[in-house]
């Protein structure tokens, strides 16, 4: 069966190893120094994409991603791996979106793509953490969804099986296409970008990109279509302006503090036997522990 | 005024102790609002809920009792919940932030079109000002969250739309039983089969495997806790020797995993558990702010790193500027001798 698979993706600071180059001298974070990376786990959504296409030839996988235009980078990245399209959601009335105008904005986009059998997404993205817009646009779909997936077993004739995660376990669920599926970290790594797609895509790029001063590879795009990235505004996808951005979002920012952990004044010991006697004597006396 | 409404996730026939944890400062805002504290609970056989309950301070029972709803699949508790809040219009709802609360919160909320904010770790009344129109709001929720890994603290509020949802971290509120066992309240039993239609269960279970929790971390008064820079699966496996010996249970950080050195569920930290153990060993963790926010709040850190300005330092009462795989055996041979 040919499968329209579209899988939905977010450029974002890589805030797990956050370095001192990172760090301001008030010890908050800079954040213009981390690198912008692919959400790690919409990787894993892109691989089970890949693993589908794989056992139904002929299907197509459409990254979709929305954000300012340099997260057109990590369209090429996922074409390096694999997909077939990708298509940037970019709008200033996009800007300051909460979860619930993200999931708005890109609900609207897929409804504009049409035709779809699965949509995939990482469980959540390592700048927010949240894990609501994949529900968030199942609902506003009207799909079924499975969180936490795992694996997907097997897909056949509209119907699917997927292993998820549960607290303490896992679960075996069963569902009828078109479905939403988010995939966390326990799934399978995404390959590697493959040399010859890297060859032929590094040329891709997003409209505002290829009318840029000094682009070279126009006579590319115009023989091989499939290097024009699209680029959707806000009238592309027919959306309404009052449910995007910030004036589409219901939370508002009230505040935001730098977490700054209090030092305290600590005893030193090394790692001599007579220093480790001592500090086992110490506990012991007031009671940390014994 | 409106109440507040908190969902009483199910492990079976048992009340999850974050949806206790969540009634029990359910309370509290409720007290302070004025309002009512109502408590839902979805399953198969929910006869002993209201002496779950009633003791952590619930006034309003709803039991929406039915095979179909256990174990719990998303689009049948969605529907419930969604018609439910129609129904009593609760200006605050709120959630455990689990597997199947991120599962369900996120869906109510787009339906309802309803702001919620995830894994908070703090909830608080407050005003808000809004600039631009200049309105003012009293006695707002404020969902306080962790983001961008842990490196700051969102406070976040919801003044236009009803209600403020927000999915709460397990064992961040603490348990308060404020009426005695056997007391009761307002118990409703709602009639399933008009709240959901066939269609929402298109999705099957075919097979769950569940495991009980096979360590008691998140109550251990010890806590080793062992990070990348113990160096291999064999250094780390020193640490179950030592907690062992102290009656404690082992931690790790999130990079200590993914090396391979123990399970998932023993991850602290902002994406596995909060803990606030008496005491917190912390071996070979350099204490990157991700790890920090799940222990920081340990009664004593001892910190056993070869880096003396590793940065769980600064937080930890005593500090040992050693090679793990030296000052953990040299912690087990002298605690031997003295004990």
């Amino acid at each position: 069966m040919k499968l329209n698979i579209i899988v939905l993706a977010k450029q974002v600071p890589d805030t797990r190893n956050v370095g001192g180059q990172a760090m301001n001298d008030d010890g908050t974070i800079n954040r213009s120094a981390l690198p912008a990376i692919f959400n790690p786990e919409d990787l894993n959504a892109l691989e089970q994409a890949l693993l589908l296409k794989e056992t139904n030839p002929g299907s197509r996988v459409t990254l979709l991603t929305m954000g300012p235009h340099r997260a057109a980078d990590i369209l090429r990245e996922g074409l390096y791996r694999g997909a077939d399209e990708g298509i940037l959601l970019t709008d200033r009335a996009f800007a300051g979106a909460d979860t619930l105008a993200t999931s708005y904005a890109l609900a609207s986009a897929i409804k504009k793509i049409g035709s779809y059998d699965v949509i995939l997404c990482g469980r959540q993205a390592i700048d927010g953490d949240t894990a609501q817009v994949g529900p968030q646009v199942a609902q506003q779909l009207g799909l079924p969804q499975v969180t936490y997936t795992r694996r997907i077993i097997s897909l056949n004739e509209g119907m699917v099986t997927v292993e998820r995660s549960i607290e303490n376990g896992v679960e075996i669920v069963e569902t009828s296409l078109p479905v939403l599926l988010t995939v966390d970290g326990t799934a399978a790594q995404c390959r590697p970008a493959n040399a010859y797609r890297l060859l032929r895509f590094h040329r891709a790029a997003i409209p505002t990109e290829q009318a840029a001063e000094g682009f070279r590879y126009s006579k590319q795009i115009v023989a091989d279509e499939a290097l024009a990235l699209k680029e959707w505004n806000l009238v592309h996808i027919n959306g309404d302006a009052a449910r995007c951005g910030l004036a589409g979002s219901p939370t508002k920012v009230r505040k935001v503090d730098n977490v700054i952990f209090k030092a305290k004044e600590s005893k030193r010991y090394s790692a001599g036997d007579e220093d480790i006697k001592a500090l086992v004597g110490e506990l012991l006396a007031n009671h940390t522990i014994g | 005024m409106n109440s507040i409404l908190v969902y009483c996730e199910l492990d079976g026939t048992r009340v999850a102790e974050v949806s206790l944890e969540l009634l029990s400062k359910g309370r509290r805002l409720a007290d302070a609002l004025n309002v009512q504290l109502e408590a839902v609970a979805l399953g198969a056989d929910l006869s002993t809920l209201p002496a779950q309950v009633y003791p952590y301070g619930a006034d309003t029972l709803h039991l929406f009792e039915d095979e179909r709803l256990s174990p719990y699949t998303t689009l049948p508790h969605t529907s419930v919940l969604c018609r439910l809040i129609e129904e009593e219009k609760p200006q605050i709802f709120l959630l455990g932030a689990t597997v199947i609360g991120r599962d369900l919160a996120p869906r109510i909320s787009s339906a309802l079109h309803c702001g919620l904010t995830a894994d908070c770790t703090a909830l608080e009344l407050g005003d808000y000002e809004d600039k631009k129109s200049g309105v003012k709001i009293e006695n707002l929720l404020y969902s306080i969250r962790p983001a961008f890994g842990g490196n700051i603290v969102a406070t976040i509020v919801n003044p236009y739309h009803r209600p403020q949802m927000a999915t709460v971290r397990e064992g961040v509120m603490p348990l308060q039983r404020v009426r005695p066992d056997g007391c009761d309240g307002n118990t409703v039993h709602h009639n399933v089969s008009e709240y959901v239609s066939d269609a929402d269960f298109m999705v099957r279970i075919i097979e769950r495997h569940v495991k009980p929790q096979d360590n008691n971390l998140k109550n251990a008064p010890i806590v080793v806790a062992g990070g990348y820079g113990m160096g291999s699966k064999e250094n780390f496996d020193t640490l179950y020797t030592l907690a062992h010996l102290l009656h404690g249970e082992v931690g790790a950080t999130r990079a200590a995993i993914d090396a391979g050195f123990t399970t998932h569920d023993r991850q602290i930290g902002q994406t596995g558990l909060t803990v606030r153990p008496k005491v917190y060993i912390a071996c070979g963790i350099s204490g990157q702010v991700q790890h920090i926010s799940g222990m920081s709040d340990s009664g004593i850190i001892i910190s056993v790193n070869s880096d003396p300005d590793a940065p769980i330092n600064a937080i930890a009462d005593y500090v040992i500027t050693g090679k793990v795989e030296e000052v953990i055996p040299k912690l087990i041979t002298h605690y031997q001798q003295k004990s």
